[in-house]
């Protein structure tokens, strides 16, 4: 069996799921979405950590540009898979009380999107990845754009307009790629194998750093971001930040510094200077916000920018870190965009001066919050622990001082994050808050679900690290050997 | 050359067929002797082409697969066609008649050997248009168009003939071997500046022909002022054929001396590319729009030529297929908006979406294709393109041209928001089976291509 069962299982599903009534609609994506995460189990059950690409598919699709359908399973691409599986199905379900308007369409895109993200994950050939990036992002406007708010068609073409922008750049890299390689393929390896000299592989890290930090997003390419996770209904706003940003730090990991490493070696310090300044810039901001998504969207940035700043350092600590921490972030984003969903269903607003005290009568809904609140603030036992924990050795083996200014998110994180948790839950109740009934059925389901992966990632993290440490361990190792080699001529010179 | 005799004895047929006023044979008659055509082009695929005529015309595999295309899609455009003229004109056979004519000019445009074939099958197709330009003889804007169509065309026409002349002057050939060989035995710096003179005045010509910019100003007029269909028609067929007839006379005879015209032909493709671009974002009409988009694509075809290589016939032929039929949805879809709004401003697709989700989705396939994303034939294109233009390191070009695409982003998803993002208070709207068909079929190449291009990409040898 090969990872194309896992790619087109989601796209025949949304197919299928265009020519459904709207009731049926809501249960047969979550059918869908569960086969494939039990079908994910099953590769999950069957992959050998270490080893080369498993469950491989290799099919020539456009030969005369060296382009083939190639996609697999390795250590690098497990974690985002299984995140993709797993969070799709737990997005299908925190939907269930909501009565979207054309709801088969709706599911369909989740679906064709998952497609898009998948293929993205499980690429081993440029080509491919390219289309798997922009397949993802068709389906994500869509949803923004028709089930959004107020501001939605705006904000939304302002999002697609700044990835695509992005993208476009990638493609010019990776067609360079391709006519330089002297195989002409887009495959991955071959570019892994192949040595350009500095200048060029600077244009081609630029090209790539632009996507991707326009995906993550890192500052300053952040400002279409908290727009549109606001604008965005619910379960846009937890495919964008929960799954899709990953495919940014994915891309960075797997398709620009092994690809280009004389290119990262140019540029990473002033690449780590941004991803830093970002995650102290909007921590501040998030502080400031009073709507609660936007507050949310801009914690994300912070988090994201020290992973970012950890997978530029470049070391098997500060990967592993970003591997784990692509995971929680995942479930801790969405759990806490569930959270305000929830809140803004329940009581219309989402401005964290109009809430307060909602803890009293609400015990599920008070322990989930917390729980997944301290899970982002990183405490110890929580998931985001373990993750902050490696991403910030990560960043400490490059150099302490950004180490240690990298380090306020933990504190930042924790003052915005215990702030919001603060105004919401605990103080005097309003009459407004007073109307909070807790969460019943699939909402109560959705958070034991997401509290239940926060603590028990964060008591024993060990099989997850365990997925991708031989392959991190040895894509880190190769491109540093690549980089010293560089370097040792030089430090050969004799010092006066 | 079966093909060339079907498709020129066809429009007599049918100017008959008007005479004893057969009005419901026309169309018929029309597409069952376009499908003979087809299948008569198609037959002489694998046969070793010979230039024939004394080597006037040579109907190889670009010449086919060239002439398949046009033929297909002027058969879409005329199975739009049914009721469509009969609103406009009572003299129904000669629309038929005409677009033939134009179609055999097409046909020889695109498999000449010989310069003074290129002409004559510039001439056939022009003059044809010219026509069809006017054909709403009591329309003022039609009127207007037709004039300015034929005085800017004759002009073009003019620098056409100037540069055959000269490069007739400089090899002593029309014929474009002897061209060729003629080319070879000099080199960019040896060569008679009577010949790069021709060249230069050829580029001017082909270049208003296609409707590249700065030679361009006739475009929006023209494609605003003709009926729609005939517009449909212009910008589809007849630019394919253009591309078609310029890349085989620079890659048959020009290859060797590209140094000389390249840097010339960069300059329009850049201003070409930013003109239709940057003007298209200001256009209320979404006819006008799409006038100026056709030049912008003009400018990414133009690729093809300035990175001359093995792949440039397949680059054009995939890029000009992917742009036709997005093209002939976008211009159906306009004919039936119209007809319900009665102007086609962009707010007449507000709510195209509940109004009828059909064309709702097949005009947003069209525009993602327009705008080149993935999955869909148009991205195909310009993945060609593109790639054909790094693989000569033509790096800077590609920059503008992505620049370009993204700019174009905003005005292709001007229409996709008012399709489903705005509501109208109009009544739903009902296609005609015909019609549906005619974008069932569109819809299907572009997304089929957009996944598999070899069924297409690999056909020009």
């Amino acid at each position: 069996m090969t990872v194309s069962i896992l790619i087109f299982l989601p796209l025949l599903a949304a197919a299928a799921l265009v020519f459904l009534k709207n009731e049926v609609a809501k249960l047969a994506a979550l059918f869908f979405a569960v086969v494939e995460l039990a079908l994910s189990a099953y590769f999950l059950a069957n992959y050998i950590p270490g080893s080369n690409t498993q469950f491989l598919v290799d099919q020539s699709w456009i030969p005369q540009f060296g382009i083939y359908f190639n996609a697999g399973i390795d250590g690098i691409n497990i974690i985002p898979i299984m995140l993709t599986t797993l969070l799709v199905p737990i997005i299908i379900l925190t939907t269930f009380k909501h009565e979207y308007t054309k709801a088969n369409i709706f599911y369909a895109l989740i679906l064709f999107m998952q497609s898009g993200l998948l293929v993205v994950f499980t690429a081993l050939d440029g080509f491919l990845f390219y289309v798997g990036w922009e397949a993802a992002l068709i389906p994500i406007y869509f949803i923004s754009a028709l089930w959004g708010g107020e501001n939605r068609i705006k904000v939304t073409l302002k999002f697609f307009i700044y990835t695509f922008a992005g993208s476009l750049f990638m493609l010019i890299a990776l067609i360079y790629l391709y006519t330089q390689n002297p195989s002409h393929t887009f495959d991955l390896h071959e570019f892994y194998n192949f040595n350009m000299t500095a200048k060029q592989q600077g244009f081609v890290f630029l090209a790539f750093f632009l996507a991707f930090a326009i995906k993550m997003p890192v500052f300053p390419f952040h400002t279409w971001q908290p727009d549109t996770y606001t604008e965005a209904p619910s379960a846009g706003t937890m495919m964008l930040s929960g799954i899709m940003l990953k495919m940014g730090i994915y891309g960075a990991i797997r398709w620009m510094i092994p690809v280009v490493p004389q290119g990262f070696d140019q540029y990473y310090p002033y690449c780590i200077t941004l991803a830093v300044i970002g995650i102290v810039y909007a921590s501040i901001i998030a502080f400031k916000q009073k709507d609660g998504k936007r507050l949310v969207a801009y914690s994300s940035i912070a988090h994201v920018g020290l992973i970012a700043a950890a997978i530029l350092a470049w070391n098997v600590t500060g990967v592993q870190g970003a591997m784990i921490q692509m995971l929680n972030h995942g479930i801790n984003v969405v759990g806490l965009f569930f959270i305000w969903d929830i809140i803004s269903r329940k009581l219309g607003t989402r401005d964290l001066s109009q809430l307060g005290g909602i803890a009293k009568n609400n015990p599920w809904f008070a322990v989930a919050f917390l729980i997944i609140t301290l899970g982002t603030v990183a405490l110890p036992l929580t998931n985001g622990f373990i993750g902050e924990f490696l991403l910030l050795d990560g960043v400490y083996y490059y150099n302490i001082t950004l180490a240690a200014v990298a380090g306020t998110t933990i504190i930042l994180g924790g003052v915005y994050m215990l702030r919001m948790y603060k105004s919401v839950m605990q103080g005097p109740t309003n009459d407004l808050t007073l109307t909070f009934t807790d969460v019943t059925g699939t909402e109560r389901l959705v958070l034991v679900i997401i509290c239940a992966l926060i603590i028990v990632i964060g008591v024993y993290p060990q099989p997850i690290l365990h997925l991708s440490e031989a392959s991190v361990t040895q894509l880190v190792g190769e491109v540093n050997a690549k980089l010293n080699a560089l370097h040792a001529p030089a430090a050969a010179v004799p010092v006066k | 050359m079966n093909t060339l005799i079907v498709i020129s004895v066809l429009p007599i047929v049918l100017l008959y067929l008007g005479l004893y006023k057969a009005k419901n044979a026309l169309l018929p008659v029309t597409i069952v002797g376009l499908l003979v055509a087809l299948g008569l082009a198609v037959s002489q695929w694998n046969v070793d082409a010979q230039p024939i005529f004394s080597g006037m015309m040579l109907f190889d595999k670009y010449a086919i697969a060239f002439s398949s295309i046009s033929i297909l899609s002027t058969i879409l455009i005329l199975a739009l066609s049914k009721e469509y003229f009969e609103r406009i004109s009572s003299h129904v056979a000669e629309y038929y008649a005409v677009i033939l004519f134009a179609l055999a000019g097409i046909i020889v445009m695109v498999s000449y050997h010989n310069l003074s074939m290129l002409f004559i099958g510039i001439e056939i197709m022009s003059v044809s248009l010219y026509i069809l330009a006017g054909i709403k003889k009591t329309d003022f804007a039609s009127n207007e168009a037709a004039l300015k169509y034929f005085l800017m065309g004759a002009f073009s026409t003019g620098f056409l003939l100037f540069g055959i002349t000269l490069i007739y002057g400089s090899s002593g050939s029309f014929d474009l071997d002897v061209i060729r060989d003629w080319a070879l035995t000099h080199t960019a710096k040896t060569v008679d500046p009577m010949f790069y003179t021709g060249i230069m005045l050829m580029i001017v010509g082909l270049c208003f022909k296609v409707g590249a910019a700065p030679f361009h100003f006739w475009t929006p007029d023209v494609y605003e002022g003709s009926p729609t269909l005939i517009t449909a028609f212009m910008s589809t067929t007849v630019k394919t054929a253009g591309f078609a007839a310029f890349l085989r006379l620079f890659s048959t005879c020009f290859a060797s001396l590209a140094d000389l015209w390249t840097p010339t032909l960069m300059v329009i493709t850049v201003i070409t590319l930013c003109v239709g671009n940057v003007t298209a974002l200001y256009q209320q009409s979404f006819k006008r729009m799409l006038a100026f988009s056709s030049i912008s694509h003009a400018g990414y075809l133009l690729f093809a030529i300035v990175a001359l290589g093995i792949n440039s016939g397949n680059s054009v032929f995939v890029y000009a297929t992917a742009y036709t039929v997005a093209s002939i949805i976008a211009f159906a879809v306009l004919i039936l908006v119209q007809q319900q709004s009665g102007n086609d401003n962009f707010e007449s697709f507000n709510g195209l979406g509940k109004r009828n989700p059909f064309l709702a989705f097949v005009l947003t396939v069209a525009m993602l294709s327009l705008a080149g994303i993935p999955l869909t034939a148009g991205f195909m294109g310009k993945f060609f393109m593109f790639g054909g233009a790094v693989a000569k390191m033509q790096i800077w070009m590609v920059i503008i041209a992505v620049i370009n695409a993204i700019v174009s982003i905003y005005y292709y998803f001007k229409v996709i928001i008012a399709i489903y993002f705005r509501d109208a208070e109009r009544a739903e709207l009902v296609a005609p089976g015909y019609v549906n068909v005619v974008l069932g079929l569109s819809v299907v190449i572009t997304l089929v291509i957009g996944v598999y291009p070899n069924l297409i990409s690999n056909l020009i040898p």
